[in-house]
Parts: C-alpha cells; sequence; structure tokens
C-alpha cells in the first residue's frame, strides 16, 4: 500500500518535459544510481578517495617507501610502523601508499589505450564488414584464444621486464574485447534509419563512424572502462608477483605480496596487506562498473 | 507519359533489375522495372510489403547494401547514368540533389544531436556556409515546414519531439538543399491520420513552391489519391500497371490493382466482410511461371500460368501487364 500512495505524489510532481528530457541523459542516470544504489555511491567515494591519496603520495606516507632499515626487519604493526615493516624493514604502510600510484596508472592508462584502438577497430569493423571485418576479427580472436596473462608473460619476457612495456602488454591483451563490444554495437546501430538518413544526404563514411555511431556507444564504452580498470590491475599485480611486472625496488603491489609470501607464516601481514589493497580497489572498480551498467543499459533494468 | 519527350523527365529508371545475392539463391527484389519522373510532379509508387518499392529506391540513391546489386539497366538523372558515377559523385549527389525522407520519423534522427545540430550538418555538407547562418537558415527550414516555436526547436533533441513534428524535420532536413528530387518512403505511415493529411498537404506546398519531383512509395491508397499525379503499382518486383491518378481510381484495369481498390474498407457498402486478395506475395526464390500474380488471380486463363505478359499499353498514359489487355482492348 505504501507502494501506491508514494507513486500518487510522484505524479503529482511529474513535470512531463524535463522529465522526459532528463530520463535520456547520461548524467541524469548516475545521478540517479548515486541516489538508489548505494554499493557504487560508497564504491565511487573510495575510488576518488584512493586517487586522492595515490596523488599525494608524499603527504598521506608516514615514511619514506625505500628506506631501508635493516634493525628493524619484519616487525609487527605498531605506533610507529602502523602495519609493521617488511623483510628490509621498510614501512609497509607507505609502501601501499606508494604502491597505489602504480596501480592506478596501470588500471588506467593501458585500458584507456587499449579502448582506443579497440574502438577505432571496432568501428571500422562494424561499420564496414566484409574483408576488413573478417581480418580484424580474426586478429582479436587469436588474442582472444590465448590464456591473456600468458600472453602477457610472453610478451614481457619478449620485450623485457619494465613499466611501459607493461603497458603495452595490457593494451595487446585488452584491445580485443573493446573491439567486439563496439563493433557489435556498430552493427546493430548501422541499420538504424538515422545512419541510413545520415547516408541518404551524402555525409562521409568516416564522419558517419566518428559523429553518429561513436557518441550512440559511448555509454557502454564508459560501462566497459570501468570493468576493464580492475582486469588491468589485477594483471599488473599478478605479472609483478610473477617478476615480470614492476621490478624491485619499486613498490607495486603485486611484487609485495610477492615478496612477503615469504613470511607468510612468520609475519602474514606484509603479504596480507598488499593483497587486501588489491582486493579493495579490484572490488571498488567492479561495484561502480557494475552500478553504471545497470544504470546507463537499459535492458539490465528490471 | 510517354508522348512527353526525354527532356520533361528528371529520373529516368530504364529496366533496371536489381538482385540480391543469397546464400539460398538470387532474389529479384527488382525485375527490370522502368519508372519516369517528370519535372514537378508527383510520382507514387503503390504496392504490397516485399514488392520491390523501397529497393527500387535505394537503387536510385545507391543506398544498397551487400548482398543488393543492381545488376542491369540505367538510372538517368538529369542526363546523368547513377549507376555509373562513383562513390564521391554520388555522395556529392545525395543530399543536394537527390534526398530522401524515411518512414519511421522515431529512428530517422540520431538520438544523441539536437534536432537543429542535425539539419546543419546536412547543409554544411553541401554548402560553404558558416555555423550563424546555417542556423539561421535552419530556423528558416523549420518555419517553412510549419514547425512552431522554431527557435526553441532548434535546440530540442529528437525524443523531445512528437513524431509529426520529427517528421517535418526530415523533411526539413531532406529539402535543405532544395534537391530536384525527393523520395519518400512511406512518410506518413507511423503518424496518425490528421498529422498524415498535414505532412502530405506540407510535401505539395514544397513542391509547388520548389517544382520539386516527388517519388512516394507506399502501400495506401488514400495517400496515392491525396497527393499523386501518376501512379505505378509494382507486384513481387515488376510493374503491373501504370497510369494517371483519375484513371486509376476510375477504371483500374489489372486485376491486382482491382483487389488493391477492393480492399479498401468503405462505409457505406453492404458488404460485411472486406475483400482482401487470396494467398500472399509470392516468394522471390520461388517465383510461379507465368504471370507472377496468376496463383492469386481471380480472371487468370491457362496463358496466365505458363507465359509471362508484358506490359501492354491500353492508352497513351496507361499500360497494364495482363492478358486481358493484350489486344489494347479492355
Amino acid at each position: 500500500m505504501s507502494e501506491c500512495t508514494e507513486t500518487v505524489t510522484e505524479i503529482e510532481e511529474y513535470d512531463i518535459e524535463s522529465e522526459i528530457a532528463e530520463n535520456d541523459n547520461i548524467f541524469y542516470k548516475i545521478k540517479n544510481m548515486i541516489r538508489t544504489n548505494k554499493v557504487a555511491a560508497i564504491s565511487g567515494l573510495l575510488i576518488i578517495f584512493i586517487i586522492i591519496v595515490a596523488i599525494f603520495a608524499p603527504v598521506f606516507a608516514p615514511h619514506d617507501p625505500y628506506a631501508i632499515d635493516l634493525l628493524s626487519r619484519l616487525k609487527g604493526p605498531s605506533a610507529e610502523h602502523l602495519l609493521g615493516t617488511d623483510e628490509l624493514g621498510r614501512d609497509v604502510l607507505s609502501r601501499i601508499i606508494y604502491g597505489s600510484r602504480v596501480s592506478l596508472f596501470v588500471g588506467l592508462v593501458p585500458t584507456l589505450l587499449s579502448m582506443i584502438i579497440g574502438t577505432v577497430l571496432g568501428l571500422i569493423s562494424g561499420y564496414f564488414g566484409g574483408k576488413i571485418d573478417f581480418v580484424i576479427m580474426r586478429l582479436a580472436d587469436v588474442v582472444l584464444a590465448f590464456p591473456s596473462l600468458l600472453l602477457a608473460m610472453v610478451i614481457m619476457y619478449t620485450l623485457g621486464a619494465s613499466t611501459f612495456n607493461l603497458f603495452i602488454a595490457l593494451t595487446i591483451i585488452n584491445w580485443a574485447g573493446t573491439a567486439r563490444v563496439v563493433r557489435s554495437q556498430a552493427m546493430s546501430l548501422k541499420e538504424k534509419e538515422f545512419i541510413e538518413a545520415a547516408k541518404s544526404i551524402g555525409v562521409k563514411d568516416s564522419v558517419i563512424m566518428f559523429k553518429h555511431l561513436l557518441p550512440n556507444c559511448l555509454p557502454s564504452l564508459i560501462v566497459l572502462f570501468t570493468t576493464n580498470i580492475p582486469g588491468a590491475i589485477l594483471s599488473e599485480a599478478n605479472l609483478s608477483f610473477l617478476g615480470v611486472g614492476a621490478q624491485p625496488p619499486e613498490a607495486s603491489w603485486g611484487l609485495m605480496v610477492n615478496n612477503g609470501k615469504k613470511f607468510l607464516f612468520t609475519n602474514p601481514i606484509v603479504a596480507l596487506a598488499p593483497g587486501i589493497a588489491i582486493l579493495i580497489i579490484v572490488l571498488t572498480f567492479n561495484f561502480l562498473g557494475d552500478g553504471l551498467r545497470d544504470a546507463i543499459d537499459p535492458y539490465m533494468k528490471e | 507519359m510517354s508522348e512527353m519527350s526525354n527532356e520533361q523527365f528528371l529520373l529516368k529508371i530504364n529496366n533496371i533489375k536489381t538482385h540480391f545475392f543469397t546464400k539460398r539463391g538470387i532474389v529479384p527484389a527488382v525485375d527490370g522495372v522502368t519508372i519516369e519522373i517528370p519535372y514537378g510532379k508527383i510520382i507514387g509508387i503503390v504496392g504490397e510489403s516485399g514488392c520491390g518499392k523501397s529497393v527500387t529506391s535505394l537503387s536510385v540513391l545507391g543506398l544498397l547494401q551487400r548482398p543488393g546489386k543492381t545488376v542491369e539497366g540505367s538510372i538517368e538523372f538529369n542526363g546523368r547514368n547513377l549507376l555509373q558515377l562513383n562513390k564521391a559523385q554520388m555522395r556529392k549527389l545525395r543530399g543536394n540533389e537527390i534526398s530522401m525522407i524515411f518512414q519511421e520519423p522515431m529512428t530517422s534522427l540520431n538520438p544523441v544531436y539536437t534536432v537543429g545540430k542535425q539539419v546543419s550538418e546536412a547543409i554544411t555538407i553541401h554548402e560553404n556556409i558558416s555555423k550563424e547562418e546555417a542556423k539561421s537558415k535552419v530556423i528558416e527550414i523549420f518555419k517553412n515546414v510549419g514547425i512552431p516555436e522554431a527557435e526553441k526547436r532548434f535546440n530540442a533533441y529528437p525524443h523531445q519531439l512528437s513524431g509529426g513534428l520529427r517528421q517535418r524535420v526530415m523533411i526539413g532536413m531532406a529539402m535543405s538543399c532544395s534537391p530536384k528530387l525527393l523520395i519518400a518512403d512511406e512518410p506518413t505511415t507511423a503518424l496518425d491520420v490528421t498529422i498524415e493529411a498535414q505532412i502530405l498537404h506540407l510535401m505539395r506546398e514544397l513542391r509547388d513552391k520548389n517544382h520539386t519531383s516527388i517519388m512516394m512509395i507506399t502501400h495506401n491508397l488514400g495517400v496515392v489519391a491525396e497527393i499523386c499525379d501518376y501512379v505505378y503499382v509494382m507486384y513481387a518486383g515488376k510493374v503491373m500497371e501504370q497510369t494517371d491518378i483519375n484513371e486509376l481510381f476510375e477504371k483500374p484495369c489489372h486485376p491486382y490493382t482491382e483487389g488493391l481498390m477492393r480492399s479498401i474498407p468503405r462505409i457505406h457498402s453492404k458488404n460485411t466482410r472486406l475483400y482482401s486478395i487470396k494467398g500472399v506475395v509470392p516468394n522471390l526464390l520461388k517465383l510461379p511461371k507465368g504471370c507472377r500474380f496468376s496463383p492469386r488471380c481471380d480472371k487468370a486463363t491457362k496463358k496466365c500460368f505458363t507465359q509471362e505478359p508484358e506490359l501492354y499499353k491500353i492508352d497513351n498514359n496507361h499500360s497494364v501487364r495482363c492478358f486481358l489487355y493484350e489486344n489494347g482492348v479492355r
């Protein structure tokens, strides 16, 4: 019954024109998501917090993350070292704070790069079809056929371990997924009458692709972006853990878990703390991505 | 029609064959169609769904998607054969000299741009003018096609407009570069009848003002009666009957046209049950032998099932593809 009365008051306050205008607006949808989906909203706040911490790492970190103090190796949590110290006596909390830079950077840059490449190739593939489509999609199949971690490892071994090469590896393994999503969207969109109408007034193919198809793909691209980031962060952690990602003494969470695993039974916090940090950042991005998908994709609504 | 000389025609579709090369075989969607459109006239193309009306118009614009291809014939527009133009030349022609209005005003506008921006785009593609000039031109066009509060609507998104207004925007966009030929593919099918009358009135007005020729594709004989000067009746990829508008309604000759006429509901008729042509449009992959309409025809003779009729001329302005009129008599 209470639902009924709610609807009635809602109808009374209904301003049809502004409602129609705002309903399709992506910012309106995001605003609505923040109001209704608390998990996604909190995840968003946490992500903003993590980004601030990463940018102002020197302010937040209580110690120098690279300062070695062999006299206080593997200490448990204390007032001075909130999360204890690692095998070289470095402050774990400071290293986690600095490590967030690596994780965010690796999460954002290769994802952005791979999405740009994937979007352009996907648009070309979906819009033109035919032989071009065949070539691009078979290329994507090749990439997708390999386990992505294995492919990334092979690339890292071949190119050598460095942050730049890590970007290349993560871009190569991630573009294919985006290309497929954009291709399928472009294929269904190009059959729409407004594309035919655009053609019938003499609009060029390139203009149709980037001015008419791309903006219509944007909602799914935003969702894809937020769901791809945790994947990239995890890949970086995995690769660093396996020793082909970030190199010591750089503070990367994957690397820290790798170092800490030797002391898992004597001083577990050295491995657990960065592990939990990875868990938090991946989960928050996933929750935000899910929330955005539910808010933006009309087919996901109940 | 035929007494007119060639120069009077803006568009001459000469015996074109547009086929779709599918895995299951070749589909002759348009199979030897000849249509002539004089300057400043509104020509109707009537037929059931799937008879090749839309494919004919897409062939003219060169917008056929694979696996469709025009394999034979010529399309002469203002003295140029459109089938021989390359992609860039064709693109220049589209929107500038030939433009098209589509059936669904709901989906023919891009939802992410304002309507003003989309019409401006149409203008700036073909004319080298500044943004402000384009904007004032768009507002003028909007006023011409009867959009109230044109300045305000310039910044409206498609979903904020009603179907009728959107179709007006589409017509405005199609007319923005004053094309010589306007192809209207069932422009009023998705609209309700009062709006339909307004839109048809608007199209006739634009024709009178700009001397634009209009190729009106429809399955609605009411629309034909309302607006067209001359009519082609198509069936399964062929023209079955061509005549001017008065003849069509006074003495339809082809049994198919007659059937179409009889299936219009009439308020004074005593019959309670509405006539419908028996059977369905044939599968274009398995066309019947002889006349394409023979399996559904009440008047079919043995000859109809074995031989294919040609277009027989029964009058200066009237031709019928039926053996009943083989000798010119009715």
